[in-house]
C-alpha cells in the first residue's frame, strides 16, 4: 500500500501475536483482524448545538478452525491479559462444537495482491475538517432550508447532522493472506419537520457525501432539497387501490433490489430458502435488470480489493440482461454447495443506469406513484412475496399532482422485475448501493 | 415460583477495581467548564451465540466489550464521548472531550455518590457467563429434533441461541450510583417446508432477561410446534385482497401496533422537539375510554424489564393511555429536566458508545371488556392477523405499519382462508381513535423484539388484548 495510512504499529504487532497465540494454543488455522476508527459527529437543531460526539475506537475478530470446528469472536477489551483469556475461553468453546467438513480458510490461489491506493478511499485530508468548518455547514444548511421554506409551510424544526471519520484495519490468515484497508467518510445530512394540517408534522431530509470531502456538494443544496422534500408533503392523501405504473428514485431503490439480492446468497440456496432456486441461467427480469458488484470503484463507499475471505475483489455480474447469473456464494456455502465460491457480500452494488432523467421519466407515466422513500413492510425469501408502505407523489398524465402516503404496494419479486421497464440516469452517489431510479408496470397499489 | 439470582456484587468495583475516587475525578474533568448534568456509563458485556443448521452446529462466537461513555448536558445539547478501557488517563481525556458542549461555563464538583437502591426483575438462577457450551448444545439439539421431527414437508430447520451478561454501572454528578447485572437470552427457529413444488418458511423466537433453567421441554415443545403450524399453513395461504378492511389483531405480538402507532411518538425528545403528532396533546382523549396503553420496565423476566434505566433511574410502570385520556410522556434526563418533571426510567442506550435517549421498555394495552370470540364474530369481512414481523412509524406525519406473515379472512364472523404476507399501514391517531373493541385476553409477547431508533437498537417487549381496528389498509394483491 502506497498512500494510505496503515494501522497503527501496535495494533498491528497485537494482530500477529494474537494469531500466533492462537496456534500455539492448538488452532489449526486462525484468522485475525484488527480495526480503529475515529468519529466525529456535530449536530445542530434550530440554531443550536445538539450534540457534540467524538470518539476513537479499537476492536479485533478471531476466527477459529479447530480440528473442522469453527467460530467467529470479536473483543474490545485489549489489554493483553484480558486478550489472553478471550483467546483461550474461545479455543475453549470452539474444542466442544461439532466439526463441520466444509469450514476453513479460502484455498490460497483465491487469494490476490491487495494494493489499496487505486480504490482511492483515504481522503488525502483524512477525517480532520476544522471545526470552525463544520459549524460553517450546519448553519448554512440550516439557512438554505429556512429560506426555502419562507413562503411555504410553518417550520417545526430543522436539525442538521455533520459526521467525519476514518477507518483503518487489517486481515490475517494463517495461511499467509495479509489484507489491509482505509478509508474516511465526510457526510451532511438535513432533517425538516413542518406543519400540516390538525397534529400532522411531516418529515423529510436531504444527505449527502462520501469517502472524500469534496463529493460533498454545497450545503445550501442539501438544506435545500430536504425542505422542498418535507414541504412537498403537506396534504398528503392515499389513492384508490389498483394496478398503476410504480416509480422507485433512486434513493429508495435500495429496498428492492436488496430483498431481490436477499435471496441470491449461497446461504439462501444451501438453506432452500431462496425464491430464485430453480432460476439460475433462467431470465426473471426484463433486460433492464443489469446489476453487477463492483469492488474496484474508485472512491466508492463500498470499494475494497479483498472480501472478508481475503478473496481478492473482482467484477461480478449478478443479473445480466434480466438472467440471474451469479449468487453471492462465500468459500463456506461453495464447499457445501461444491462451487466455486464468488464473494459472500456486495461492495458496491451497480445497476447499469439507463439514459432519461427522473423528470423525463415522470413525464412518460400516465398514472401512477413516484416513490420516495418505503416505510416497513418485508419480502419472504422462500417465495419472493413482498408487501411494503410507501411515501411518495402521485403522477398523473406526466405530471406530479399530490403527495401520497398511507399506502403499500404488494407482488412477487418474479413478477416485479419481468414489469422494469426504465431505468434513469441518475444512480444514487452517496452509498453503496449505486442504483438508479426504477419504473414498473402494472403493479398493485393498496390504498383506499 | 419465580426464580431469581441473588443480588450481585458490583462487577466494576469487586472485580475491575474501579472506585468512587476515580469516578469523582473523570466527572470533575467532564465538568470542567460546568454542565447541568454528567454521567460516566461503564459497562462489560460478554454475549455468546451458537446456531445449528442442518441439525449440527454450524456456528458459534464469543463476544466481549469493555467501555466507558462519558456525557455532559448543558441545557439541551449533549457531548458524548467513549472510551474503551478503565485507564484513567483515557477517562480524563473522554471527559475533556465531552466536556467541550458546555464550553464557556464555571467548573461545579460532582456530590459524594450514593448507591441507588435497586429491585431485581430478572429471571434467574445462574448468569449465563456459568453456562458452559455443553449445556447450550442439548437445548438446541432438542429444539431442532421437535421440529424436524413432526413433519416429512419440513425440509429445513434453523436453530440459535444468544444470550448475555451485561454488566452496567452510571454514575453521575449529583451523587447516584447505580449497578445493574443484566442478563438477556433470545433462543430463535426457523424452517423451510414443501410440498407440491411450493416453499414456504418461517421463523418464531422467545426471549427474556432469563436463565437456562427457564428452556424447559415443554416451552421447547411449545416454540416447535407454532412453529410448525405457522409455516405450514403458508402452503395453503394466499395473499389477502388490497384496500382499506377492518382487521382484528390476534393477542400477543399485535402490541407492535402500539409500539409503532402511539409508543415512539410519546417518547419526550420528539415533543420536545415539536416533531411529534402527538406534541401538545397531553390531557386529550385520543382513543375510545375503554383504551389503556403502558409502557412498563417492572415485569419480571420480560425482554423488556429493567431494574434501573440506563441513566440511573429504577425503571416503573408509565401510563401513556389512561381511559382514551393521552397521560404522560416517556422520559430521560434531558427531557424530564426540559418539562420540570422527574424521568419515568426511559433512558436507554444501545451502549456506552451510544447517547441515552427516551426509549420504551414493555409496552401493551390493558385488558378490555370484550371477548375475542365476540370480536371476531362481529367482522362480516376483514382480516385476522395472527403472526407479525416488523413494523415503522413516521413520527411527525402518524403514519405507521407493521407486517402481517400469518393470518386468515374473516367472512361472516368466521375466520376461514389462511392469508400471508401482507404491510398494514394507517395512521397512529386516526387508528386509536377508530380501536372498535378490545378483548379480557392480554398476552405479553415472549418474542425477540428489538427497538431501532437513531442508529441503536434496544430490546423490548410488547403485548396486547384482542383488538379490533375499524379500517386499515392491508398491502394485498388482486
Amino acid at each position: 500500500m502506497s498512500d494510505q495510512p496503515r494501522v497503527d504499529a501496535d495494533l498491528a504487532a497485537l494482530a500477529e501475536d494474537t494469531l500466533k497465540l492462537a496456534q500455539a494454543r492448538g488452532a489449526g488455522e486462525v484468522a485475525v483482524g484488527v480495526g480503529q476508527s475515529r468519529f466525529t459527529e456535530i449536530k445542530r437543531r434550530d440554531g443550536a448545538i445538539e450534540v457534540l460526539r467524538a470518539s476513537t475506537s479499537r476492536g479485533l475478530s478471531l476466527t477459529l478452525y479447530l480440528d473442522g470446528r469453527f467460530s467467529s469472536n470479536g473483543t474490545s477489551y485489549l489489554e493483553p491479559a484480558a486478550l489472553s483469556r478471550f483467546v483461550d475461553e474461545a479455543l475453549a468453546m470452539t474444542r466442544r462444537l461439532q466439526p463441520d467438513p466444509h469450514r476453513g480458510l479460502a484455498d490460497p490461489s483465491l487469494y490476490g495482491p491487495t494494493p489499496g491506493a487505486e480504490i482511492d478511499t483515504w481522503d488525502p485530508r483524512g477525517d480532520v475538517l476544522p471545526m470552525e468548518r463544520r459549524h460553517e455547514l450546519l448553519e448554512e444548511a440550516e439557512l438554505a432550508a429556512r429560506e426555502h421554506l419562507m413562503d411555504g409551510p410553518v417550520v417545526v424544526s430543522v436539525s442538521v447532522s455533520q459526521t467525519s471519520q476514518a477507518s483503518r484495519s487489517l486481515q490475517l490468515h494463517s495461511n499467509g493472506f495479509a489484507g489491509e484497508h482505509a478509508q474516511t467518510g465526510h457526510y451532511l445530512g438535513v432533517g425538516v419537520t413542518v406543519r400540516d394540517e390538525g397534529a400532522r408534522r411531516p418529515q423529510d431530509h436531504d444527505f449527502a457525501g462520501g469517502c472524500h470531502f469534496d463529493i460533498l456538494p454545497a450545503a445550501a443544496t442539501i438544506g435545500h432539497e430536504a425542505a422542498r422534500r418535507a414541504a412537498f408533503q403537506v396534504g398528503a392523501r392515499k389513492l384508490k387501490s389498483g394496478s398503476m405504473t410504480l416509480l422507485v428514485e433512486s434513493r429508495a431503490a435500495s429496498r428492492l433490489v436488496g430483498t431481490l439480492l436477499g435471496a441470491a446468497t449461497g446461504q439462501a440456496l444451501d438453506q432452500r430458502r431462496s425464491f430464485l432456486q430453480e432460476h439460475e441461467g433462467e431470465a426473471v427480469g426484463s433486460p433492464l435488470l443489469d446489476l453487477f458488484d463492483d469492488p474496484l470503484l474508485p472512491r466508492g463507499v463500498g470499494s475494497r480489493t479483498f472480501d472478508g475471505d481475503g478473496l481478492v475483489a473482482r467484477r461480478l455480474s449478478l443479473f445480466s440482461r434480466g438472467v440471474f447469473e451469479n449468487p453471492l456464494i462465500g468459500v463456506y456455502y461453495g464447499r457445501k454447495l461444491e462451487r466455486s465460491p464468488t464473494t459472500a457480500s456486495t461492495s458496491n452494488l451497480v445497476l447499469t443506469p439507463g439514459e432519461a432523467s427522473l423528470d423525463e421519466l415522470v413525464k412518460e407515466i400516465d398514472h401512477g406513484v413516484l416513490v420516495t422513500s418505503f416505510i416497513g413492510g418485508n419480502s419472504s425469501m422462500a417465495t419472493g412475496d413482498f408487501s411494503f408502505g410507501i411515501v411518495g407523489e402521485a403522477i398523473a398524465g406526466g405530471e406530479r399532482v399530490h403527495p401520497v402516503s398511507e399506502m403499500n404496494v404488494s407482488g412477487n419479486h418474479l413478477e416485479l422485475w419481468k414489469r422494469l421497464v426504465a431505468v434513469g440516469n441518475d444512480p444514487y452517489a452517496y452509498g453503496s448501493r449505486v442504483l438508479p431510479s426504477l419504473r414498473f408496470d402494472d403493479v398493485t397499489l393498496s390504498g383506499s | 415460583m419465580s426464580q431469581k439470582l441473588k443480588t450481585p456484587i458490583n462487577f466494576f468495583e469487586g472485580t475491575l477495581g474501579t472506585d468512587d475516587g476515580l469516578y469523582r475525578r473523570v466527572l470533575e474533568a467532564a465538568l470542567m467548564h460546568g454542565g447541568d448534568h454528567a454521567d460516566l456509563y461503564f459497562q462489560q458485556r460478554t454475549s455468546q451465540s451458537i446456531a445449528l443448521e442442518d441439525h449440527e452446529v454450524r456456528r458459534a462466537s464469543l463476544g466481549e466489550d469493555l467501555g466507558v461513555g462519558v456525557r455532559v448536558v448543558h441545557g439541551d445539547a449533549t457531548g458524548l464521548a467513549f472510551c474503551e478501557s478503565l485507564d484513567e488517563k483515557a477517562l480524563i481525556e473522554a471527559a475533556r472531550v465531552a466536556s467541550g458542549i458546555a464550553r464557556g461555563g464555571s467548573p461545579r464538583a460532582p456530590r459524594p455518590f450514593e448507591d441507588v437502591a435497586l429491585e431485581s426483575r430478572y429471571a434467574l438462577l445462574r448468569g449465563w457467563e456459568e453456562v458452559s457450551t455443553e449445556e447450550r448444545l442439548p437445548l438446541l439439539e432438542s429444539l431442532d429434533t421437535s421440529i424436524s421431527a413432526q413433519d416429512p414437508r419440513i425440509i429445513k430447520v434453523s436453530v440459535s441461541l444468544r444470550d448475555s451478561a451485561n454488566h452496567v454501572m452510571i454514575v453521575d454528578a449529583e451523587g447516584r450510583k447505580a449497578y445493574d447485572y443484566r442478563p438477556m437470552v433470545v433462543c430463535s427457529a426457523s424452517c423451510v417446508v414443501e410440498h407440491e413444488g411450493r416453499r414456504e418458511e418461517n421463523s418464531t423466537s422467545i426471549s427474556g432477561r432469563e436463565g437456562i433453567e427457564s428452556f424447559d421441554e415443554a416451552r421447547l415443545h411449545e416454540m416447535a410446534d407454532r412453529l410448525v403450524a405457522r409455516t405450514l399453513v403458508l402452503l395453503e395461504a394466499e395473499r389477502p385482497p388490497p384496500g382499506e378492511l377492518p382487521v382484528v389483531l390476534a393477542a400477543g405480538a399485535a402490541g407492535i401496533l402500539l409500539h409503532e402507532a402511539i409508543g415512539h411518538g410519546m417518547e419526550a425528545d420528539f415533543n420536545r422537539k415539536g416533531t411529534s403528532i402527538y406534541s401538545d396533546a397531553v390531557g386529550e382523549a385520543i382513543a375510545p375510554a375503554f383504551v389503556s396503553v403502558v409502557d412498563d420496565g417492572t415485569q419480571e423476566g420480560l425482554r423488556g424489564a429493567l431494574n434501573v434505566d440506563d441513566e440511573g433511574y429504577p425503571a416503573q410502570r408509565t401510563v401513556l393511555v389512561e381511559d382514551g385520556i393521552l397521560r404522560g410522556y416517556l422520559h430521560d434526563v434531558i427531557s424530564a429536566r426540559h418539562y420540570g418533571l422527574a424521568p419515568t426510567g426511559n433512558g436507554r442506550r444501545q451502549s456506552f458508545r451510544h447517547l441515552p435517549l427516551p426509549r420504551m421498555r414493555s409496552t401493551y394495552m390493558l385488558p378490555g371488556p370484550h371477548a375475542a370470540e365476540e370480536i371476531i364474530r362481529s367482522v362480516k369481512r376483514g382480516i385476522y392477523a395472527q403472526s407479525f414481523t416488523n413494523g415503522q412509524v413516521r413520527i411527525g406525519a402518524g403514519d405507521f405499519t407493521f407486517y402481517i406473515k400469518n393470518g386468515y379472512l374473516i367472512e361472516d364472523g368466521k375466520l376461514t382462508a389462511p392469508i400471508k404476507e401482507a404491510n398494514i399501514i394507517g395512521n397512529g391517531p386516526e387508528v386509536l381513535r377508530d380501536v372498535k373493541m378490545v378483548g379480557d385476553d392480554l398476552l405479553m409477547d415472549q418474542g425477540g423484539w428489538t427497538c431501532g431508533k437513531d442508529g441503536q437498537s434496544v430490546p423490548v417487549t410488547v403485548g396486547m388484548p384482542t383488538v379490533k381496528l375499524g379500517g386499515v389498509t392491508v398491502g394485498g394483491v388482486g
